[in-house]
């Protein structure tokens, strides 16, 4: 039987992107659309005391401003989470489709509706609205202060949420005589996913129901936010997933469809099309959670860590949106990844006038590590110990169990990544080379590693269904509610679905567009979680196929199917291997068998009650240029364990682009405010730095293919992974190079001339 | 408030090898003429600003993001889409195969953009460096790839119509 | 679609001249890169455009006579990278736009634009600057020529008057004439990017190569608008060539700059970097011009 998984087969939707006729969500909009354009809000917090349309409606082309006076009192959640029927469990209900608060600079106070873009364009600047104006707080340390600005009414000091976690007793444990402590703060940016495709989304009614064709990662969840935000019973909506530019987690959230869909309600059910600006994707979509991690680690000489302490502040912004999920996730990993006996952890999110905060990828964790990992080589500058040695004792070892997710780690992960990239890089050696530099242009080497899980379970539900409809000619059709964003799943799958089928794999058609109505409900691409859980319902739904299959065929040709088997397409007999007859003929006789015709298909859904972790590691070697202030990343190398590869080149592929996204974490990227007016300072693609072909070396990657247990397929978490350890590499490396400990990042220019100068390497 | 004067202007020009013309309003860029008059969907939005490089087309040769193109500019020129590229039977060029065979694609949106740079890359005729390549091929924007494939794959190609082998 | 009043295409510059006189209120666009940005922007949304990006008759380097170096407002900052006049005698300015924005931005950008902009970062700015340049502008009376700082007015206001539009840049052979020059972009990131600072030395040695008979530099973004640096000129004339002298003149620069606090760059940051830009331009000039440091 020739196997499809593990092989690097070409992408599936590769020739309808390399010659641009994949269709996106614009390419599927008709010419006739209405265009909706919003107006937002000019001040960070306050609110609208009036809107003045009478000046934008009277401009020709224009059909129709609503305002925040204008919308349902309906408030709804937007974090693409499963729904939860607890009450208590469900994602935080706290804007409406227009707001008369106003919580940031950029929230939604109108909506043009026009029959051409300038004419909306024209409108919106013709809009008059009055604000009363309040004070507004950027910052989450700020924000929790009794006095501060209240940015959502029911959240006093604007605490959205606060965790905790305890092990052991830090307070005696950190008073042991001889211990070292190594203390620092660390903070990471508000960034932005930066897909090249901007969200959009038209909306229409049809037959009294609302369609509505989006750019987005979870059409279930969507459909489900549509219906909660217009009021709609959940069924009168259908949500349709094109080719998407990209999500990275932005588009894990339901953005503008609300919105959209009630323009059209509002417009007699006509055709409407609100896409988003470059700018208002910066701004009005989602960011990064912007998080302080405070960590207080005792650690003996010898470099035993004996109590750790961390606080971590998550910078929400002005909606839930994912909410303290983010930075839970952070706090979570920490003691797993080096535990430690005595650990005290505290993780607040909190409410302020910035844009909202979302899923993005690594959803937490590339915080984390760069909190977590520059702790640990602060640890190591302290005591005097290597980066490398200091984490091979201290690391989470073999065998480890988390007591909540059940996750085991079963392999000696963490040595392997790391000495397969210590050997590409020829770390050791170099690292003794880069000590005690003194001219002008030093380099250095740093590594981190990462810890991440594979999926929600148990903290939401796991499942997934697919379908599979096997058509004449013996291939067959396979639908998930799960989403091809441009990651490569739909690929994955069409692997897995041979195999598991026993089919050729191009008899395998991946219906690569999620439609609502037509699709077996699945929650979507987030959480690296769809190659995993994926294959759980596609193993136990081909099986499903097969049994059906193996059942006509007991009857086309009289064989028991226990002597049955499907291999390669063909209808096999166990005892002798001979080929009875062909999957095709079989499908043919049994749809037009005059007297017993019969439509194979399957669908189930798979219930997943499991996680796996899913580690690795980067190494960066640097170059800085002191005087210039400029750090030169000249190698990065990422290893990865996620399991059996179900497509190496698309999974070397998958660590490049989230390689590419911590290079800008790390020296870059950084979405910025005026401090004055809390306006976005940057939010284009020329000012907010975006690493560009010429700010990467060559991307070096490697895995270690350690089959995941738990899976059918051994495969286990991969997109987000390759965007957790990148950043605080390159902050080791420079602090090896310089000895300069940098404690926030992106480490740019402004900010490496800072900390060289006060480190004595910059002269006045 | 009155609809001003809409001025439309009749442009003729040389797409994908074949002459024809529009009348077009004269504050479309060539973006939108491309888009929606003559449906090519491999003209993409993503910035709307020159910073991404989606809406890359090549004029005359030389590869311009048409966002920030006039149509009416277009008068007498010889404009390329990616949908030029193809072959009478839907063949694949070297340069679309190639990322293909690289997995430089992923989301796709960035790709049509990034192919016709490659285009004029490798019609110079000449052999450039990595840095080279990287330079020429800066002006658009990628967030799956980290470029790295996509490198790959114009660098392969480069090579083979050089008539070259690969260099490791 | 772009919020556009009226657009009025000239086909030769009495045309240009013609319709800027007919229509005083219409604002000029060249390549576009700048001017679509901002009426997108809603900066200049709603304005009459006279385009003037099809006279070829303005596009191209070409040398005068008297040999000065011509380069047509229209030439895009590919083709001025690429031109052998500009690649034989003054190479410095074909690199300095070679890293403009990216390559399809240097294909549409031009340089009368981007001097037209009368910004500090623009890339062509401090070269023209330390080169001497003469803009030549053509109006109803006829051709005005103007030194380039004189051009430059204030943070995006140039001297460009009632019925004029640029038609070249002017590089003459005095200035050009055995010198060489080096330029420093200092950004963000290495493409797609405004300069943080951008900084054009160019020297002329004696004819042992052993002192600096001429030096000249400067700066973009360290002022409102392009701007020399004249103390440390003076200071290096007829100085015998040495590190030590690098130093000296780009320590001297802090006397003529100015940049300032933005949320781009710090004031004080920027000053750093002017210094050690100046230092390096410095040392790379006088090595393009054959000396030894």
């Amino acid at each position: 039987m020739s196997k499809s998984v593990g092989k690097s087969v070409v992408r599936v939707d590769a020739y309808e992107k390399a010659t641009g006729r994949a269709k996106y969500m614009d390419d599927l909009c008709d010419r006739s659309a209405l265009i909706a354009k919003i107006c937002h809000s000019t001040i960070a917090h306050g609110f609208v005391k009036s809107v003045d349309t009478s000046a934008a409606e009277a401009i020709p082309g224009v059909v129709k401003v609503l305002t925040c006076f204008d919308v349902p009192d309906l408030e709804f959640p937007t974090a693409g989470h499963p729904w939860s029927t607890d009450p208590h469990h469900q994602d935080v209900a706290d804007r409406k489709l227009l707001n008369r608060h106003v919580r940031y600079y950029g929230d939604e106070v109108a909506v043009v509706i026009a029959e051409e873009e300038v004419a909306a364009v024209q409108a919106l600047r013709a809009i008059k609205v009055e604000y009363e104006e309040l004070p507004f707080v950027l910052d989450a340390q700020e924000a929790m202060k009794d006095g501060a600005p209240q940015i959502q009414e029911r959240y006093p000091n604007n605490l959205l949420a606060h965790s905790d976690l305890r092990r052991g007793d830090y307070e005696t444990a950190r008073r042991e005589p001889g211990l070292i402590k190594v203390e620092g703060w660390y903070d990471t940016p508000t960034v932005q996913h930066c897909h090249i495709e901007n969200h959009g989304c038209f909306a229409y009614e049809e037959a009294g129901r609302m369609v509505v064709v989006s750019s987005t990662q979870i059409p279930h969840i969507v459909r489900r936010v549509v219906g909660q935000a217009l009021g709609l019973p959940w069924g009168k909506v259908r949500i349709i997933k094109p080719y998407i530019g990209g999500g990275f987690g932005n588009k894990q959230d339901a953005l503008y469809e609300p919105l959209c869909a009630w323009c059209s309600t509002q417009v007699g059910g006509r055709l409407v099309k609100l896409e988003c600006s470059r700018e208002e994707t910066f701004v009005s979509n989602r960011v990064r959670h912007a998080i302080r991690t405070h960590i207080i680690s005792y650690v003996r000489p010898d470099g035993t860590l004996v109590a750790r302490k961390l606080e971590a502040f998550s910078n929400q912004g002005a909606y839930a949106s994912h909410g303290h999920g983010i930075v839970a996730k952070g706090m979570n990993a920490f003691p797993q990844l080096y535990p430690c006996p005595n650990v005290e952890c505290d993780s607040w999110t909190v409410y302020t006038n910035r844009p909202s905060a979302g899923a993005m990828r690594g959803y937490g964790i590339p915080q984390a590590m760069f909190a977590g990992e520059s702790h640990i080589d602060d640890i190591c500058k302290a005591i005097g110990m290597s980066p490398l040695e200091f984490r091979r004792k201290n690391l989470m070892p073999v065998g480890y169990v988390d007591g909540f997710s059940k996750n085991e780690l079963y392999y000696d992960t963490f040595n392997q990544c790391i000495d397969k990239a210590l050997e590409k890089l020829d770390y050791r050696k170099k690292f003794e080379e880069y000590q005690n530099q003194t001219g002008p242009v030093r380099r250095g080497v740093g590594l981190a590693v990462f810890w991440y899980n594979t999926a929600v379970w148990p903290i939401s539900l796991e499942s997934s269904s697919c379908r599979m409809v096997l058509n004449q000619d013996g291939s067959l059709q396979f639908q998930t509610g799960e989403t091809e964003i441009g990651q490569g799943c739909d690929t994955a799958y069409s692997q897995m679905v041979a195999d598991a089928v026993g089919i050729p794999l191009s008899d395998v058609h991946v219906v690569s567009t999620q439609d609502t109505d037509v699709t077996p409900f699945g929650t979507g691409a987030y959480a690296s979680r769809q190659t995993y859980i994926g294959g759980f319902s596609i193993m136990q739904t081909a099986l499903a196929l097969r049994e059906r299959i193996l059942a006509v065929a007991h009857r086309q040709t009289r064989m028991p199917v226990s002597n049955l088997d499907l291999v390669d397409g063909q209808i096999v007999r166990k005892s002798d291997g001979r080929i009875l007859k062909s999957l095709g003929d079989l499908a043919l006789e049994s749809l037009y068998s005059l007297d017993d015709s019969r439509h194979i298909t399957a669908e189930t859904t798979a219930q997943i009650k499991s996680n796996a972790y899913s580690f690795g590691c980067s190494f960066a070697e640097v170059e800085v240029d002191i005087p210039m202030c400029k750090v030169k990343l000249l190698r990065l190398v990422n290893v990865h364990d996620c399991g059996t590869l179900i497509n190496p080149a698309l999974a070397e592929a998958q660590v490049h682009g989230g390689m590419s996204m911590a290079i800008g974490y790390g020296l870059s990227e950084e979405l910025r405010f005026d401090e004055k007016t809390g306006k976005p300072l940057n939010n284009n693609l020329l000012d907010y730095k975006l690493s560009t072909f010429m700010d990467h070396p060559a991307l070096e990657v490697g895995f270690v293919e350690n089959p995941e247990p738990t899976s059918p397929y051994g495969t286990k978490a991969l997109g987000e992974p390759p965007a957790c350890s990148g950043a605080p590499a390159i902050r080791n490396a420079v602090l090896n190079a310089t000895g300069v400990a940098i404690d926030s990042c992106p480490i740019t220019p402004h900010v490496l001339y800072r900390k060289l100068k006060e480190a004595g390497l910059i002269e006045e | 408030m009155e609809r001003h004067n809409i001025q439309y202007q009749t442009v003729h020009f040389n797409l994908n090898g074949k002459d024809v013309e529009r009348t077009v309003d004269v504050r479309a860029s060539l973006t939108d003429l491309l888009r929606n008059d003559f449906r090519m969907t491999s003209v993409k939005k993503g910035c709307e600003v020159g910073e991404c490089g989606a809406c890359n087309v090549l004029i005359d040769g030389e590869a311009f993001n048409s966002c920030i193109y006039l149509a009416v500019w277009a008068e007498g020129k010889r404009v390329r889409t990616l949908e030029g590229l193809l072959g009478p039977n839907g063949e694949l060029s070297d340069i679309q195969q190639a990322f293909v065979d690289e997995a430089a694609i992923q989301c796709g949106f960035c790709t049509p953009g990034f192919l016709l740079t490659a285009v004029e890359i490798l019609e110079s005729g000449k052999e450039y460096t990595d840095d080279e390549l990287r330079k020429l091929l800066s002006g658009h924007l990628c967030r799956c790839t980290g470029y790295e494939n996509i490198l790959r794959a114009v660098k392969k190609t480069m090579y083979k119509r050089l008539g070259k082998e690969l260099p490791c | 679609m772009y919020d556009m009043k009226a657009l009025y295409q000239a086909k030769t510059v009495k045309d240009a001249v013609a319709l800027r006189l007919a229509h005083p209120e219409a604002q000029i666009i060249a390549g576009g890169s700048d001017v679509l940005v901002q009426m997108r922007e809603g900066k200049r949304a709603g304005v009459e455009l006279i385009s003037i990006q099809t006279l070829d008759e303005i596009r191209g380097v070409s040398m005068d006579e008297d040999g000065t170096l011509r380069i047509g407002s229209l030439t895009s900052f590919s083709h001025i990278t690429r031109d052998p006049l500009i690649q034989k005698y003054i190479r410095v300015l074909g690199e300095a736009v070679d890293q403009a924005g990216g390559p399809q931005i240097r294909n549409i950008g031009t340089i009368g634009g981007n001097t037209c902009n009368g910004v500090t970062s623009a890339d062509s700015a401090s070269t023209l600057h330390a080169w001497d340049a003469v803009v030549e502008l053509t109006g109803p009376q006829g051709i005005r020529l103007q030194p380039i700082w004189e051009f430059y007015l204030g943070a995006g206001k140039v001297d460009l008057r009632e019925g004029e539009i640029q038609t070249s840049i002017l590089i003459p052979k005095e200035s050009y004439e055995n010198c060489f020059g080096h330029y420093i972009k200092y950004a963000m990131r290495n493409a797609m990017d405004i300069a943080t600072l951008g900084t054009s030395v160019n020297v002329r040695l004696s004819a042992d190569k052993q002192c600096v008979e001429r030096a000249r530099v400067a700066f973009g973004v360290a002022g409102p608008v392009p701007l020399r640096a004249g103390t440390a000129e003076k200071l290096a004339s007829g100085q015998p060539v040495s590190l030590e002298l690098a130093e000296k003149f780009a320590q001297a620069v802090k006397e003529d700059i100015n940049p300032r606090d933005s949320w781009r760059a710090a004031k004080d940051f920027r000053l750093h970097i002017a210094v050690e830009s100046a230092k390096r331009a410095f040392i790379a000039s006088v090595k393009l011009a054959g000396g030894a440091l």
